[in-house]
């Protein structure tokens, strides 16, 4: 192949470029998590506790060693995989991380595809019949989901589903405990469930997931729904449509292989910045839903100062992020081959 | 000969927020088998639209009103949409202008021809690819195969046209719309790209309908021309009938305007608005020296030489043309020229002074900065949308010249006056203003502190030819009353030939040949000027200048 060298090149020069954007992240969040007010020490040492213990606790955590130390000590656990010990659950933050992050992960997801799903047909619907009701129910649907709230959605769905029609589960976490949890493989119920074949599970992790993934969902889909319609119309005004139609090619090649593949470019993009916002407001909904994810994890940490959880929770988001914008760059790589060559 | 297209009556409209607009007002015409037909006009008199319609691809909004379009029996106006998809790129095909949007930017060019191929049941699966290069091949595009897997990007935009045109052609159409095939492409590659299709139309005895706002290149390559106003037809006949003796007004005025040799820039006027013509005082001494003059910029593959050490002096009062294609370093001169790009190497003497010693982030506070001025491309996009013709023009007078108040407005109202803008029109916005308005408030800011020396990027670009010719005699008699001097910057060589003492040509980012306009044009040196004088059309002379 003719592209492939300077294109696979783009692609390495890309992966690379996260290297330094890593490294940072893991100083920030060190320094930010140093920065926080309250002292860890005298939280621990306990109400009871005098000078003497305060500063024995102090010890304990390593705390007393200049902050240049206590910064190569963290590096160096990081190296080995070692997250620190949260403070407040008493587990290593890995373990908790590992535990939680999928569920915030499953929930994200599932309701990303799910705003995906009903987002970019009803913004290809509402570009190609501008002014008909399609038109309309995107402009009201948009509107809708950019003006409510995540906890109002999510109190109004458990509302009326739960509390007036009784067809949703209770919204408390992520099964009813009447379900034994599936075994831990990739740590998404949905998934797990499957593997083992335990499709009664499976339902009911599903049945716990559907109103706040719908919640997030309507958070999501408007920017999705707006920027297709947007793209679409974009993408079908251009010279190539006109040319295409010209040539006698039937609507549905120009609408999907000329035009859509076009509109995907700016689509992809705003995909990108919804997850990031989906995983932030995340943390309403995973309260609400009582749903044992990152956000709520972080929230608790915070509050009492467990800086070594907050310390790995802000880690594992900022990997997330690198890992997703990543993703982003190059799904626009094998999109758009202008990419990796700038003009001449 | 036996017709292929005939229309009758043909009326089109548009819906729009301001109520219904009439694009096209009942229109008749015939294209014979094998014959080229022209379409001429002036923005919005319908010429596109035409083609659309009969086309059946008008926008959102359009609608054939009423008459008849019949091709070999077909009646296009009322033939279900699954027909006109088979007519379209088997039957009529089109190319438009700007080549490369007309492309689909990440497709293949070699799937782009494919698309047609395979939709029009002229190639299977298997044999497709192969038939794509060859229409590429039809086309006389070198190294087909190699070509197949580009995209629009990697290609020139000549090389798009050509690619524009493979796509038309895949399939053997009998009818070809062209619609302004060669706006923005280079004089040369204009003539390489118009050639192609005259000996692609004849080669396989096609008819064509050739629409563009050139009434020299209609003239050259059709057989016929109708003159499209406001959507009517207002004269039809022969090329050279309709140069030599245009029956309407409107052909007139557009014969007139049309820059050709042996005319002057006050003929390009209608009779009775050409005035008394100025003459420019030009002296001996020199306002601007430029003395090898370098620019390198540093590409992505090594250094890319824009300039490559260019001499040359404008003396004061003197138009100097500054002649050549896309690429070959005459926009990089300018802006170096006019202080918004530093110079690798090189000297430039205004007024006696060096002023590349003042680097040109900081020129905008030398009090040279008023002397040099400079009317860019394209009007509309040079005017900021969001600001009044007032205050475009109030800019360089409240920051370099700091006047307020009623100083101000009064020197806005004489500016006004001497580019012949309506006082009304100044608390106008850009988009209330037609081309040759929005030309004027770029000339009236830019001369609006003064200056001695201006720069002039291709002013007129952008225009009709009939605005062009208003425009050109404008700059004309400012040169004149106010005593400037100009560097004209144009790829059209009429147009040079017309205001300019002086000509520069360049090529590759160095000058290939200069001097006085008259000798340069009549009897040119070096290779590449007589390749663009022989590349530019050449309108049938009038026999009878009045």
């Amino acid at each position: 192949m003719l592209a492939s060298s300077p294109r696979l090149r783009a692609t390495l020069l890309r992966v690379a470029q996260s290297i330094p954007v890593v490294i940072g992240v893991v100083i920030i969040s060190f320094l930010l998590t140093r920065a926080l007010p309250g002292d860890p020490a005298v939280y621990f040492a306990g109400v009871a506790a005098d000078t003497a213990s305060i500063e024995e606790t102090r010890v304990a955590m390593g705390l007393d060693k200049p902050l240049v130390q206590q910064f190569f000590i963290y590096v160096g656990n990081l190296l080995q995989g070692d997250l620190g010990q949260s403070l407040s659950s008493g587990r290593s933050v890995a373990a908790d991380l590992a535990k939680r992050l999928p569920a915030s992960l499953e929930l994200t997801l599932s309701a990303l595809i799910l705003a995906i799903v009903i987002a970019v047909p009803l913004g290809v619907l509402a570009a190609t019949r501008p002014g008909t009701w399609v038109d309309h129910l995107c402009r009201v649907v948009v509107t809708a989901g950019v003006s409510l709230p995540t906890f109002f959605t999510g109190i109004l769905l458990i509302y009326i589903f739960y509390y007036l029609l009784g067809i949703a589960p209770s919204p408390l976490g992520r099964l009813d405990f009447i379900y034994l949890d599936p075994d831990h493989v990739t740590g998404f119920y949905l998934i797990d469930a499957a593997l083992m074949g335990d499709w009664e599970t499976w339902r009911g992790a599903a049945k716990q997931l559907i109103l706040p993934a719908s919640t997030l969902a309507l958070f999501t889909l408007a920017p999705i729904a707006r920027m297709t319609r947007a793209a679409m119309l974009t993408a079908l005004s251009s010279d190539f449509i006109r040319t295409a139609r010209a040539a006698g090619l039937t609507n549905r090649t120009v609408l999907y292989r000329y035009a859509f593949r076009n509109a995907l470019l700016p689509v992809v993009t705003t995909l990108g910045m919804v997850f990031s916002f989906a995983l932030g407001a995340n943390v309403l909904v995973e309260k609400v839903f009582a749903w044992p994810g990152i956000g709520s994890y972080a929230v608790e940490a915070l509050v009492v100062s467990d800086y070594a959880a907050v310390q790995g929770f802000v880690l594992a988001m900022a990997l997330l992020f690198v890992a997703l914008n990543l993703v982003i760059d190059l799904l626009y790589t094998a999109i758009d081959p202008r990419i990796g060559f700038s003009s001449k | 000969m036996s017709k292929m297209l005939s229309v009758k009556d043909l009326a089109v409209s548009f819906q729009t927020r301001r109520g219904e607009v009439d694009a096209v007002r009942g229109i008749s015409f015939e294209v014979a088998k094998g014959e080229i037909l022209g379409i001429v006009g002036e923005s919005g008199s319908g010429k596109s639209v035409t083609s659309y319609a009969l086309m059946r691809i008008l926008d959102a909004g359009g609608v054939i009103k009423a008459g008849e379009a019949t091709y070999s029996g077909i009646d296009l106006r009322r033939a279900a949409e699954r027909d006109m998809r088979d007519i379209r790129g088997r039957e009529i095909s089109m190319i438009f202008q700007n080549p490369r949007a007309a492309l689909n930017p990440i497709r293949k060019v070699g799937h782009q021809i494919e698309d047609v191929l395979r939709h029009h049941a002229r190639a299977t699966r298997y044999d497709a690819r192969a038939k794509a290069i060859a229409a590429l091949e039809a086309v006389k595009i070198n190294d087909a195969e190699a070509r197949y897997n580009a995209y629009p990007f990697e290609l020139s935009g000549g090389m798009c046209q050509r690619i524009v045109c493979a796509i038309a052609l895949a399939c053997d159409p009998r009818l070809l719309i062209a619609d302004e095939p060669t706006t923005g492409l280079d004089i040369t590659t204009q003539k390489a790209v118009m050639d192609l299709v005259r000996d692609l139309i004849r080669e396989r005895s096609m008819s064509s309908i050739l629409i563009t706002h050139d009434l020299g290149l209609a003239a050259q390559y059709c057989d016929r021309i109708i003159v499209m106003k406001d959507g009517v037809i207002v004269e039809q006949g022969d090329p050279v009938q309709i140069f030599s003796d245009p029956q309407h007004p409107y052909s007139r005025k557009l014969v007139d305007a049309t820059p050709r040799a042996g005319e002057t820039v006050r003929s390009l006027l209608p009779p009775d608005e050409r005035g008394e013509e100025l003459t420019p005082a030009v002296s001996d001494q020199p306002i601007l020296e430029v003395r090898d003059l370098i620019k390198t910029y540093a590409g992505k593959s090594g250094p890319v030489h824009a300039v490559k050490g260019i001499s040359f002096t404008i003396n004061q009062g003197q138009c100097v043309g500054l002649v050549g294609e896309s690429g070959c370093g005459k926009s990089t001169t300018s802006e170096i020229l006019v202080r918004l790009m530093d110079a690798t190497s090189g000297q430039i003497i205004f007024d006696g002074d060096d002023i590349t010693r003042v680097p040109a982030r900081s020129f905008a506070k030398d009090s040279r900065r008023a002397d040099i001025q400079m009317v860019f491309q394209d009007a509309t996009d040079s005017l900021n949308p969001r600001h009044t013709a007032r205050q475009t023009i109030s800019e360089p007078l409240r920051r370099l010249a700091r006047m307020r108040g009623a100083k101000l407005a009064k020197r806005i109202e004489e500016l006004a006056v001497l580019v012949g803008l309506p006082l009304p029109l100044l608390d106008r916005f850009p988009h209330q203003l037609s081309g040759g308005q929005k030309a004027r408030v770029g000339i009236a800011r830019a001369i609006a502190l003064d200056p001695k020396f201006l720069i002039l990027d291709e002013p007129t670009a952008a225009l009709d030819v009939s605005i062009q010719a208003v425009v050109l005699n404008l700059l004309v008699d400012l040169r004149a009353k106010l005593g400037l001097s100009y560097l004209f910057v144009s790829h059209d060589l009429h147009v040079v030939r017309l205001l300019c003492d002086h000509v520069i040509v360049m090529k590759d980012g160095e000058i290939v040949e200069q001097g006085a306009a008259e000798q340069v044009m009549s009897n040119p040196q070096s290779d590449y000027t007589k390749a663009l004088l022989a590349a530019a059309p050449k309108p049938p002379q009038r026999r009878n200048i009045s």
